[in-house]
């Protein structure tokens, strides 16, 4: 079965006075149909600028210097403008993480709803575009789907809101839907709503899910598998179980002890120490390097590469050299 | 439990703020009464964490800068170290100001950029003669070495400095006076996940070193479990339950803080996938206009006819163990 969505070597750069930011270096990725990964990541390593790089939405000043990007078969990454706003919104779209910014305030929810179908499917008349809207609140789970349609952004809750985007993201069923820390914004018991509602929608329109996050413990709720990045690479993919029950990245294991758990005991709580590194700064070792408690000579001397550590699970560290000594 | 002292009693704690009434659309100004925070009481005793939870609009920041002072109180009292600061005035006030300290949300607006490190310490060393120039500058020091930054940092400004970095100096800044009780609202929330540790492992040492007293405000309800000795859940203005942290999370008996419980999202895919959830529906109300009798009433999955008409008491039903709820009110 060919895949939904192939990220080849895909490295994106921001240029400013200061030099040269590799915000995304050489990451490769790939999605069925109906699948949802996860990318996780602390701030500043990279996981918006790839979601953006997918959608060609990158800010002023960054480019894709290497690296394809196949969508159902399609190198997206050569096409115009005028041929990707085909596909944006429509094929692929997006969520952004806080809703009270991203919908525009002086237009009432039903323009912004209609926007996209005015775009996308010429062909519908007024009244057929306002009953899918209609049809699509809905689903998202707004009561009083006619009153809202007249309503402006400010008078909407932000859990509200953030179901008006996902409405909006799916009113033309894309085949993918990137979900930008959909739910960051929100307090729990509305995270959990929301949470629900994708897995529903997934469910019900087979449509391929990229969420980035880094709440770890909403990856655990909605994944299939999960990237794990760092510095602009990718450091681990996993399925999620493998990801949680054994994780191969030094990276990840202090990821996972550094979150508090319900059932943790006074003073387990681990931090990893030290912080990102600056990312304009030229790199030859691993980027882990001097935050890892496992860090080797060869760490500091030279990158390490992918190595397969399981079942659809490779990390990229020198513990997994073959001819790193295996420990008795 | 008993023999703990107190060291800040709150009774009845009540905040109102005048809010525009928007939907009037008369000439003349009209006011709505927003009830931030609405008859709250407990304790504080000395040496301990005191965890407080809720929604964003349940009033927890309102509370945790009434207790200090930060508001003027509407009503209640304020009870430090036996006297009632509610009603002191400013002056008055000045005397108990180096004994309570704020850390604030985020550690980006909450220090001047224009200020190095040592001026920005310096400015909460409390201002009499006590201390001479040589005294404050060693007193920096000190205070970068022990939230874990060094000499160096003191003539740096804020924008040097990453995130975590910045609430250790807001760290060092609300311990320049030697409090004995510091409002930590929300410390690590604006933090990434592997700092958020860093920075809550510092509080604790402080704690243990220097004997402090906290009211730790956040919405990550794991991390207030892991830090707190007791812990308080409040929905609209009211406190709803109170108990020891393991107890809480153990045994939660109001049907919010169960809920809220269920909606934690567990870093474990087995157990994330199998659990049972409570989803409550619909979204917190407005304070202006809160549902009468208990405030969660049209949101819970349990409520009864007497929910939506009587406020229910604030009521022990185990040793130090609080609820809100009608459903414990007969019973116990």
């Amino acid at each position: 079965m060919s895949k939904l969505l192939e990220v080849k070597n895909l490295s994106t750069s921001f240029f400013t006075k200061y030099g040269e930011i590799k915000a995304v270096n050489n990451v490769s990725f790939d999605l069925d149909e109906g699948e949802v990964l996860a990318i996780v990541g602390e701030s500043g390593s990279g996981k918006s600028v790839t979601a953006f790089s997918i959608m060609q939405l990158i800010a002023k000043g960054g480019r894709i210097v290497n690296g394809e990007i196949h969508f159902n078969g399609q190198e997206i990454t050569k096409l115009t403008e005028k041929e990707m706003t085909r596909i944006r919104g429509k094929e692929i779209s997006m969520i952004f993480q806080d809703p009270m910014t991203c919908l525009n305030p002086v237009f009432t929810i039903g323009d912004q709803m209609e926007e996209v179908l005015k775009l996308h499917f010429k062909e519908l008349g007024k009244a057929e575009r306002k009953q899918r809207c209609l049809e699509m609140l809905d689903k998202v789970g707004i009561p009083n789907a006619e009153e809202r349609l007249k309503q402006y952004p400010h008078e909407l809750s932000g859990g509200m809101r953030q179901r008006v985007m996902i409405a909006i993201s799916l009113l033309c069923s894309p085949k993918l839907l990137i979900a930008d820390e959909p739910t960051t914004a929100l307090d729990v018991t509305i995270q959990a709503q929301i949470i629900d509602l994708l897995k529903e929608l997934k469910e019900e329109y087979n449509t391929a899910i990229i969420i980035i996050t880094h709440d770890l413990g909403v990856v655990a709720n909605i994944a299939d598998k999960v990237n794990v990045m760092y510095s602009g690479e990718i450091v681990e993919t996993a399925d999620i179980r493998n990801l949680y029950y054994n994780p191969s990245h030094p990276y990840t294991w202090g990821l996972l002890k550094a979150l508090p758990r319900l059932d943790m005991k006074e003073n387990e709580l681990q931090p990893i120490p030290g912080s990102t590194p600056d990312l304009l700064l030229e790199m030859d070792h691993c980027p882990f390097f001097d935050r890892c408690e496992y860090a080797m000579e060869c760490c500091r001397q030279s990158k390490p590469e992918y190595y397969e550590t399981g079942e659809n699970h490779i990390a990229k560290c020198w513990r997994y050299h073959p001819d790193f000594p295996k420990e008795a | 439990m008993s023999e703990k002292k107190k060291l800040v009693e709150i009774r009845h704690l009540k905040k109102y703020f005048k809010v525009n009434d928007a939907s009037y659309k008369g000439l003349r100004r009209r006011t709505n009464t927003l009830k931030a925070v609405d008859d709250v009481s407990f304790d504080i005793y000395e040496g301990e964490t005191f965890g407080l939870v809720g929604e964003s609009g349940c009033g927890k920041t309102t509370l945790g800068r009434t207790v200090i002072r930060l508001y003027d109180p509407t009503d209640g009292e304020i009870i430090f170290e036996g006297t009632d600061i509610s009603k002191l005035t400013s002056k008055e006030l000045s005397t108990y100001r180096k004994d309570m300290h704020m850390i604030f949300q985020d550690p980006y607006a909450s220090l001047d950029p224009r200020m190095t490190v040592s001026e920005i310490i310096m400015e909460a060393m409390p201002n009499d003669d006590s201390l001479s120039t040589e005294d404050r500058r060693q007193r920096v020091l000190e205070l970068l070495d022990l939230v874990g930054l060094n000499s160096d940092h003191a003539t740096r400004y804020p924008h040097e400095f990453s995130g975590g970095q910045r609430q250790r100096v807001g760290v060092a800044r609300s311990l320049a006076a030697n409090p004995k009780f510091i409002v930590c609202d929300e410390p690590i929330s604006a933090l990434d996940v592997s700092i958020q540790a860093q920075v809550v492992n510092l509080l604790k040492d402080l704690q243990h070193k220097l004997g402090l007293t906290y009211l730790f405000i956040a919405h990550d309800l794991s991390m207030v479990q892991y830090i707190s000795d007791r812990v308080g859940v409040m929905y609209l203005g009211k406190m709803v339950e109170l108990a020891d942290s393991d107890t809480l999370y153990a045994h939660p008996m109001h049907p919010y803080t169960q809920a809220l419980m269920s909606a934690i999202p567990v870093p474990d895919p087995d157990m994330e996938r199998s659990k049972r959830r409570i989803i409550v529906e619909g979204e917190v109300p407005s304070p202006i206009n809160p549902p009468s009798g208990c405030a969660f009433h049209n949101r819970c999955p349990r409520a009864t006819e007497k929910c939506s008409q009587v406020i229910p008491e604030f009521k022990e039903i185990d040793d130090g163990h609080f609820v809100a709820c009608h459903l414990f009110s007969g019973n116990y």
